[in-house]
């Protein structure tokens, strides 16, 4: 019997010609992960298990991102004893000040990531990664330090869902309506412990940076990871930035899918998730009533330059509406050069947004754009939880940046068209 | 082991129907700053039971619907349950990344679809080596730990495993 994409890279991982659904592996693995928030407490357990080193400094990642510029003592406390760690232990890799960006932005522009690796981060988004075809996986901050200190974790072989996308795309539509549209159909446990692959002609035609944004929200349908077909735009990417060698895996024909879903995605408009699931979802069309204090583009879903230059197009020459507040998080200091170098951020500040260092922020109601209660925000974020991002008595509606940044200009949820 | 417990339960309340309590609501971002687990404690359901900490008591049980614990990786949303004295929660399934991070920090997890059956305060029996729940209505088998996750938790649980590994 064949094996998909995902078992593949397991099975290499963990030493076998073979593995299946259900099975337990210890699996070797070419990177971990942790961030301001996570690392904390890995690094309480590394002292309380007794290790003297990490199993490698140059695979052992630390991302400054959530509550850095430090918004307030404790956090400022936190990345001083990651800095003070990473120090001692010579880790090569620790992102902060004006190198820092997102996380899942960032390590793959900066070429830590490659096809075919095994990745596990202390941050449920680490399954962003599945866009360059590597198996990459969120867990909690005690399981990634045991393979900080062993190089290896345990995990139980996943069940794969396909999601077999073909059609042509409509305008504006783009990678993040499609998993919101997916999320919307399977629920936010439609894919509970399951790898999810996404294949067809449709998924061809998309920009890496839509691959990342639907990667990224696997773990919203409660997925293990997503995972993509490796083909010459993952290659283009790859190319003189990766900092190690790669490895092509491909899901065999005769592989076997615990489901597969048929999509056409010229069906697919543009979507928005309503309070206060990412499941809730409905077409921008139903929702034109709804009035907004606060439109947020960025995050390591749809913080990237192509969100970047859909927000330009939308807000050139226009103004955001009296009493919104329109923030701008360019994802990685790359992507904030490049945003600054094509003239992005004139059209930003000439419509009145605010445009922010890279930081995970107002996503999960850290800082730089907590709302109040009763407050509302459409955000090209991942969680529409409730108290995501801030009181417990406001709310996020999820959606690309076409339509956050229409939104803002609308003073209320719109169509770009409108705009 | 045997537990006895008062029953909690969240969010019937809100459109999530009990199901999909997600770690934001265990224990909000605004306090992940913070690694101290007498702190994060006096914050757990804070969006939906402000009160929670004051009124919870050692040993009560947390029932839950569908995908308990979705949502981030925060290893904050088990460590404050525990914190407030809790050992135990049940719910119908949990979401992978808590399914590992409770197990990981000491916090047993039975999968039993009890939501329903239960009530609020109720005090419900478990026997957490068989799972056989003992509720007022009914009594109930919970799908076995996996065995790999009974290994683990036989070695005193991963922090112990490593330790002793290092030992070696």
């Amino acid at each position: 019997m064949g094996m998909t994409i995902t078992e593949k890279i397991l099975a290499v991982h963990a030493g076998k010609d073979f593995v299946e659904p259900g099975e337990i592996i210890d699996a070797r693995i070419d990177l971990a992960l942790a961030n301001d928030i996570t690392a904390p407490l890995s690094l309480e357990e590394f002292d309380k298990v007794g290790a003297k080193k990490v199993f490698d400094p140059e695979k052992v990642v630390f991302v400054l991102d959530h509550f850095t510029p430090n918004k307030d003592i404790l956090s400022a406390g936190n990345c001083k004893k990651i800095r003070e760690f990473s120090k001692k232990h010579g880790i090569r890799y620790c992102f902060e000040g004006g190198e820092c960006g997102i996380e899942h932005a960032l390590l793959p522009e900066q070429g830590l990531v490659v096809p075919g690796d095994l990745v596990i981060g202390a941050d449920s988004h680490t399954c962003t990664y599945g866009a360059l075809g590597a198996f990459s996986t969120g867990m909690g901050s005690t399981d990634v330090t045991y393979g900080m200190v062993t190089g290896r974790i345990w995990l139980k072989v996943p069940e794969s869902i396909k999601f077999n996308c073909s059609g042509k795309w409509q305008k504006w539509v783009t990678g993040k309506d499609l998993i919101l549209n997916i999320i919307g159909m399977i629920g936010v446990d439609g894919a509970l412990y399951a790898a999810m692959e996404f294949e067809g002609g449709a998924i061809s035609a998309l920009s890496m940076d839509s691959r990342f944004s639907i990667a990224n929200m696997a773990i919203e349908a409660g997925g293990k990871n997503g995972i993509f077909k490796v083909d010459e735009k993952t290659l283009a990417y790859v190319k003189g930035r990766g900092k190690r060698p790669y490895t092509v895996y491909e899901s065999d024909k005769d592989a076997s899918y615990m489901k597969v879903y048929e999509i056409d995605v010229s069906k697919i408009g543009l979507k928005v998730a309503c309070p206060s699931l990412p499941s809730n979802v409905k077409d921008v069309g139903e929702l034109e009533h709804i009035e907004i204090d606060q439109s947020v583009i960025g995050s390591c879903t749809n913080g990237r330059i192509e969100d970047l230059e859909i927000t330009a197009e939308i807000l050139k020459g226009k103004k955001v509406a009296k009493h919104v507040r329109c923030i701008i998080i360019p994802a990685t200091p790359t992507i904030y050069g490049e945003a600054l170098k094509r003239g992005f951020f004139g059209i930003f500040l000439e419509a009145g947004c605010i445009i922010s260092p890279p930081t995970c922020g107002p996503c999960l109601g850290g800082h730089m754009g907590v709302l109040a209660k009763g407050e509302r925000a459409i955000a090209t974020t991942n969680r529409n939880f409730i108290g995501r991002m801030g009181h417990s008595e406001s709310e996020v509606y999820l959606s690309g940046a076409a339509v956050a940044a229409a939104s803002a200009i609308k003073g209320r949820i719109a169509h770009p068209e409108e705009a | 082991m045997k537990l006895k417990g008062r029953v909690w339960k969240f969010g019937h309340n809100i459109d999530t129907d009990g199901h999909n309590i997600d770690t934001d609501i265990i224990i909000p971002a605004q306090y992940l700053a913070h690694t101290d687990p007498k702190v994060l404690g006096e914050h757990c359901m804070e969006p939906l039971h402000p009160e929670f900490h004051k009124k919870v008591k050692k040993g009560d049980i947390i029932v839950g619907g569908l995908n308990f614990g979705c949502g981030s990786s925060r290893e904050h949303a088990p460590i404050a349950i525990s914190a407030i004295g809790i050992p135990l929660v049940i719910a119908k399934t949990f979401a992978r990344i808590f399914y590992r991070n409770a197990f990981n920090k000491g916090l047993a997890l039975l999968e039993a679809d009890i939501d329903d059956v239960v009530e609020e305060g109720e005090e419900i029996e478990v026997d957490i080596s068989s799972g056989v729940i003992t509720c007022k209505k009914a009594v109930i088998q919970a799908k076995p730990i996996p065995p790999f996750m009974v290994e683990l938790i036989n070695h005193g649980g991963l922090v112990k495993y490593l330790k002793k590994k290092l030992e070696e």
